[in-house]
């Protein structure tokens, strides 16, 4: 991430050499396949079809998708002002509890149509909520943000527990799981939304949320790169001194930042929670959270980035999903593998092969002018 | 080459038991990347010799000594140590050559202890507590042997810089260093503490110690070495020997046939009062004032430089009166506003009332390398209703203006596109400059301008300010450059630790008085 | 009286066996944070050896081999954190969120496919575990009142993983503090240009610290697979790693207060447990999950200043870069 390969061209710099680190934690991935003993060929095929093969298989591809999106643009926002935020999962959680709480509370009382925008601003409050106190903590006192979002995952679960077991739980049940919402607090699914215009779908986990999701990476786009509060935050990233000339106040950008990433992180609760179980329940961010730093990584925290990095990991998790059915030998937890590779190698070692890349690049290159950053 | 090698030869010649030279380089070339730091450099330093190299910055002297102490490798060349021919490729080859460096950065643990420092790295075994008992013992007769106290126990953060410097002096005896190299010694040193330093290594020389002394201070050079060596441009220019040469001859070689133009400059009156400083007071974070109860006005029409040897509180000033560092006693009033340690203004506000800055350290304040130029342009206006549409960035805008800001001032390449970071210091400064001349400010703190920036440039940013001026915006310039100083100002301000010491009409100013009054050598005249 | 006594002597053994892991991990993430790499991944390595421990120990029977390999495997991740570190300059936070998911997956993908038994390790019999340790006369002495039931009942009847805990932190506190290496490690952390410049090889220095490091969270690792348990089971380490980490920042760095933190925390869950549904007077039931948070609440507010000031190793985080 520090190292900087200015003296290659743009494509290779964002194009190429990303590219060659996903290859490489793919193929690590396939050794890992092979030394378990089974055909990493196989399995790819197995995945895609399974991903991608039918309508069922797409429609949880993209349901995958929706969440890996949310939390990958909370990831992405962050580090483009030089944060980390590692708390995406409790986030999630506590987003998922605004929508729950919500919906628990009003929706006997009020129709669809208020509740979606009152699930949608829950969801987003809770967690940016969740998200403001380490930012505060970071911008005001100094403490660092990747520790503070770490305990605050743990802080989440654990009252994510406590609150199920003890407040929440329906009565009479044995396991902690809310009553599950009236009709007027279910997100429409994909299919019913579908065959409303007349399109058959076949059945999936896959809710209105994904169009949410899109919208989310056009709106953060165009706040990174098209407005003010956006250009601040870009500053305060790269150089906080040059943003404090500018007149920046960075501890506000800190806070609001964070804000905007928690509430990215907190939307995947909407997608579980009101579009998919339809009931408040244990550990549903299922490591969503961290599977955001790996899409951010990977798409480059680049909202075009991020959704192919998040299709990406919805076919991995869903042919994953396909693959342990199908290949015993291989588990779901492949899918995990593969993820800490991406993030090893688009991230931790992102610039590895930079250096033989160069020289590559150089050695084939036609001898031309010295580029203009020179004059 | 010239003189300093003769007389070693001659040497050499007259006394046939002589030594040989402490250390000899022999065509020493360093790139980095497109970058010449140094260009078939090669010198010779007799042993018990203060040797001094003067260049300006940029000129490769540091990057010479990190060669000679194995921080960098050079691409070409030889390095002889006492005649033998030596590979340093790291620092611990060039410490077991006896050769010890001084860096400008001081190279210290902050939460050790000065014995911990010296030891560090030269530890008599594995466990601590022999080298402890050791290092006790060899710093009491290092102590003895150069009259050069400091206490053992003390912790690093707690000491003044003149005493850092003399834990760096420890470190390099400790290891034997029968070589010291200095890397611009005095540049945060006190007058009392360079003399300290001074006589320090008079005594290192006594006992047979060789010295080398990089720094940009002719007085120093004729000072205290024996021989000289002049770089520019990552070359040698010449050797000499100090009795046999001049402040004079040696700021010729050093900057070369600079010959520049006479700037036109009108007499112009001036008029009213733009800012005014009253009793500013600004500290660090241990409380130290940086600036130092400083009043001056500055009237439109004028262009006040302020002198002064860097660190001596110029930046904080800048810094301060821009709105980035908080004032913590006095005042200052801009465009009609007081701007008090309980009444604040931020870098923003301050703009609003007409205030630019064209800062120092453009790359780390005035612009953001990752910035598309056309994002860097319009840096500290981004909140100007003339560059939104709505919520969004009006693109057309901002990318008209800085196409006009680098069409004004000859910014190349002329693409708002290209990468801050891309463009060449000088076009960076012309871009920057452009930015916040272009509102026609009533008030203009600029530092450095032409830091780094090649003579095309200098010249043109020059008739820029001095044409801003005209046009009567008032303008406080800080500048390490006395030339360029001398040349704008209307009249002077000599800053020293934090306090305007003397100021003066730029028609009676010279650069030895200033000089002087910028070491506080001189008794404080006050001129008008 | 004396029940309370045996109650005490029963929570402060159950705290030690919580506690042992966390202080394994503890001592080792200080001193990869004292050369100035952060490690996010106590966790991933912990897991990764308790895996491959409980898998060696379950095929070899052999104790000894188990713990080899447990510590070989944290060592080869602690290399590979340094090379993404030290030699590539990456980022040391994803470099060790990385190691955890890699670790998380990979040990269920290998489990099953090894043992198909999804995703634990056959159970391991005493011979090939770290058994309880009688310290001599401890069954002689468990009569004697108070002394002896102490001795007996608390000092003896670990297993020499727990020893081996307590050892390591008088040995970091040794290294660190009264050894030439310890006076680096300290020096490359808080600013490794001086380490460069009195020729010492920060890229070396850094390497050693994360063996080190590595070594300890191997043998955490082997604690929980076969110490602590009988065997592996899938993300058994339950952010131990986490909360280890969160003892050595609230140790402030320091091998002896970080000890304290985690025997606290330690304690905290020892506690928990036997804390259930208990109804404190005034204050109503305490929920179990507040307690089991403590660790994680205590450090947010210990890194926001309000108890003394965490100050980490300055040079932290930051990729060594020689600059002119």
């Amino acid at each position: 991430m520090n190292t900087d390969s200015r003296s290659l061209p743009r494509w290779i710099d964002i194009g190429l050499i990303p590219v060659i680190n996903i290859a490489l934690a793919l193929i690590v991935s396939g050794l890992i396949i092979t030394v378990i003993g089974e055909d990493p060929l196989v399995a790819v095929t197995v995945m895609v079809k399974g991903a991608l093969g039918y309508q069922e298989g797409i429609g949880y591809t993209l349901y995958y998708a929706t969440n890996f999106i949310f939390t990958g643009l909370a990831v992405a926002v962050a580090f483009h002002a030089g944060l980390f935020n590692i708390g995406g999962e409790g986030q999630a959680y506590m987003g998922g509890l605004g929508v729950g709480l919500v919906m628990l509370g009003f929706d006997a009382a009020l129709p669809i149509a208020l509740l979606l925008p009152l699930g949608l601003l829950a969801s987003a409050i809770f967690g940016a909520a969740w998200a403001a106190v380490p930012a505060y903590l970071q911008a005001y006192r100094g403490s660092h943000i990747v520790i503070t979002t770490i305990m605050f995952n743990f802080i989440a679960a654990a009252l994510m527990v406590y609150l199920m077991v003890n407040v929440l739980i329906q009565p009479g049940q044995m396991s902690p799981q809310s009553r599950e919402f009236s009709m007027s607090g279910h997100l429409p699914f994909m299919h019913e939304a579908l065959a409303w215009i007349g399109i058959p779908f076949a059945r999936s986990p896959l809710n209105v949320s994904i169009v949410w999701a899109l919208l989310c990476c056009l709106g953060l786009g165009a706040y990174i790169w098209r407005t003010r509060w956006g250009y601040e935050l870009r500053a305060v990233g790269h150089n906080e001194r040059a943003a404090v000339y500018a007149g920046v106040n960075p501890r506000r950008v800190i806070v609001v930042t964070m804000c905007i990433s928690g509430g990215l992180a907190g939307f995947v609760g909407l997608n579980e929670v009101m579009g998919v179980h339809h009931r408040l329940l244990l550990d549903f961010t299922a490591g969503y959270g961290f599977t955001g730093i790996a899409v951010s990584l990977m798409g480059r925290n680049h909202p075009i980035g991020v959704v192919l990095a998040s299709l990406l990991f919805g076919v991995l998790y869903q042919g994953g999903a396909e693959l342990a059915f199908e290949v015993p030998a291989i588990t779901r937890e492949m899918v995990v593998t593969i993820q800490g590779l991406v993030i090893l190698f688009s991230g931790a070692l992102a610039y590895m092969t930079a250096p033989w890349v160069e020289r590559v690049y150089h050695a084939v290159k036609p001898r031309r002018a010295p580029a203009a950053s020179e004059a | 080459m010239s003189t300093g090698d003769d007389r070693l030869t001659n040497d050499r010649a007259a006394v046939p038991s002589s030594p040989p030279p402490a250390i000899e380089l022999h065509g020493i070339s360093k790139s980095f990347g497109p970058v010449q730091a140094n260009q078939n450099v090669s010198m010779t330093i007799a042993a018990g010799d203060i040797h001094g190299i003067v260049g300006e910055n940029g000129a490769g002297k540091s990057t010479l000594m990190s060669i000679l102490y194995g921080f960098y490798e050079a691409d070409q060349g030889e390095i002889r140590v006492a005649g033998q021919s030596v590979n340093i490729a790291s620092p611990d080859k060039a410490i077991a050559a006896g050769i010890g460096m001084v860096h400008q950065h001081f190279m210290l643990v902050d939460t050790f202890t000065v014995l911990e420092n010296v030891m560090m790295g030269a530890e008599s075994g594995v466990l601590l507590s022999g080298s402890i008992t050791a290092a006790r013992s060899e710093l009491k007769r290092l102590e003895a042997e150069y009259d050069l106290y400091v206490d053992p126990k003390a912790v690093i953060e707690d000491l003044p810089v003149g005493e850092l410097q003399r834990v760096e002096i420890l470190k390099a005896l400790y290891r034997g260093a029968k070589v010291l190299i200095l890397d611009e010694p005095t540049g945060v040193l006190t007058p009392q503490e360079t003399e300290q330093l001074f006589r320090i290594l008079k005594a290192l020389k006594a006992q047979g110690g060789t010295v080398i002394l990089i720094t940009h201070k002719l007085r120093e050079i004729m000072a205290i070495t024996d021989t000289v060596t002049v770089m520019r441009h990552g070359k040698v220019v010449a050797s000499k020997t100090t009795a046999e040469t001049s402040e004079a001859e040696l700021a010729e070689l050093m900057v070369g046939r600079k010959i520049r133009a006479e700037l036109q400059r009108t007499e112009v009156a001036a008029g009213a009062v733009a800012l005014r400083v009253g009793h500013l007071t600004v500290r660090d974070a241990y409380q130290v004032p940086r600036v130092d109860d400083v009043s001056f006005e500055i009237r439109a029409h004028e262009i006040v430089g302020v002198a002064g040897v860097s660190g001596n509180g110029q930046s904080e000033l800048l810094e301060a009166l821009s709105g980035i560092l908080p004032v913590d006693d006095g005042l200052f009033e801009i465009g009609g506003r007081r701007i008090t340690p309980n009444a604040p203004c931020d870098p923003a506000q301050l703009r609003a009332l007409h205030l630019a800055h064209v800062p120092e350290d453009r790359q780390r304040l005035g612009m953001v390398g990752e910035f598309s130029a056309r994002e860097s342009a319009i840096l500290g206006y981004h909140n100007d209703p003339l560059y939104q549409a709505g919520f969004m960035f009006n693109q057309v805008a901002i990318k008209a203006k800085c196409a006009d800001l680098m069409t004004q001032f000859d910014v190349r390449p002329p693409l708002p596109e290209a990468l801050s970071a891309n463009l060449s210091g000088g076009n960076q400064q012309k871009l920057i400059l452009a930015r916040e001349l272009n509102r026609a400010p009533d008030v203009l703190l600029v530092g450095q301008p032409t830091r780094g920036v090649d003579i095309g440039a200098i010249e043109f940013i020059h008739r820029q300010l001095i044409e801003l001026r005209d046009r009567g915006c008032a303008i406080l310039l800080v500048s390490v450059e006395l030339e360029e100083i001398m040349a704008l100002s209307d009249r002077i301000l000599v800053m020293f630790e934090g306090r305007i010491v003397a100021e003066l009409p730029a028609a009676d100013a010279d650069e030895r008085s200033l000089g002087l009054l910028m070491a506080n050598a001189a008794p404080v005249e006050t001129a008008h | 009286m004396e029940d309370a006594f045996v109650f005490a002597v029963l929570t402060a053994n159950a705290t030690v066996r919580v506690a042992t892991p966390l202080i394994l991990c503890a001592m080792a993430g200080l001193f990869s944070e004292r050369s100035g790499i952060i490690d996010i991944g106590l966790e991933g390595k912990m897991l990764g050896a308790a895996f491959i421990a409980a898998s060696v120990a379950a095929v070899t029977g052999s104790v000894w081999l188990a713990l080899a390999a447990g510590v070989a495997l944290a060592v080869c991740l602690a290399l590979l954190h340094g090379f993404a570190c030290i030699t590539h300059n990456g980022n040391h936070v994803v470099s060790g969120v990385a190691i955890n998911i890699l670790v998380s997956g990979l040990t269920v993908v290998l489990g099953i496919a090894w043992f198909q038994r999804g995703g634990q390790t056959p159970g391991v019999g005493p011979e090939a575990r770290f058994m309880p340790l009688e310290l001599p006369l401890a069954s002689a002495l468990a009569d004697v009142p108070l002394l002896g039931t102490l001795y007996s009942g608390f000092l003896s009847g670990h297993n020499l993983l727990v020893y081996t805990a307590f050892f390591a932190v008088f040995a970091t506190w040794w290294v660190i503090y009264r050894t030439r290496f310890g006076l680096r490690l300290r020096a490359v952390g808080e600013n490794p240009h001086a380490v460069d410049t009195a020729g010492i090889s920060v890229a070396w220095l850094r390497y050693r610290a994360v063996m080190i490091c590595g070594l300890l969270t191997g043998i955490a690792g082997t604690y929980l697979a076969i110490a602590q348990n009988a065997g592996f089971v899938r993300d058994m380490s339950a952010g131990q790693g986490y909360i280890a980490l969160a003892a050595m920042i609230f140790g402030k760095w320091r091998p002896v207060p970080a000890l304290g933190a985690c025997l606290m925390f330690g304690l905290l869950d020892a506690v928990a447990i036997r804390l259930q549904g208990v109804v404190v007077p005034g204050l109503g039931e305490v929920p179990v999950q507040l307690i089991q948070a403590l660790p994680y609440i205590l450090t947010v507010v210990l890194l926001a200043g309000f108890i003394g000031k965490a100050v980490a190793p300055k040079a932290i985080g930051v990729p060594y870069v020689k600059e002119a």
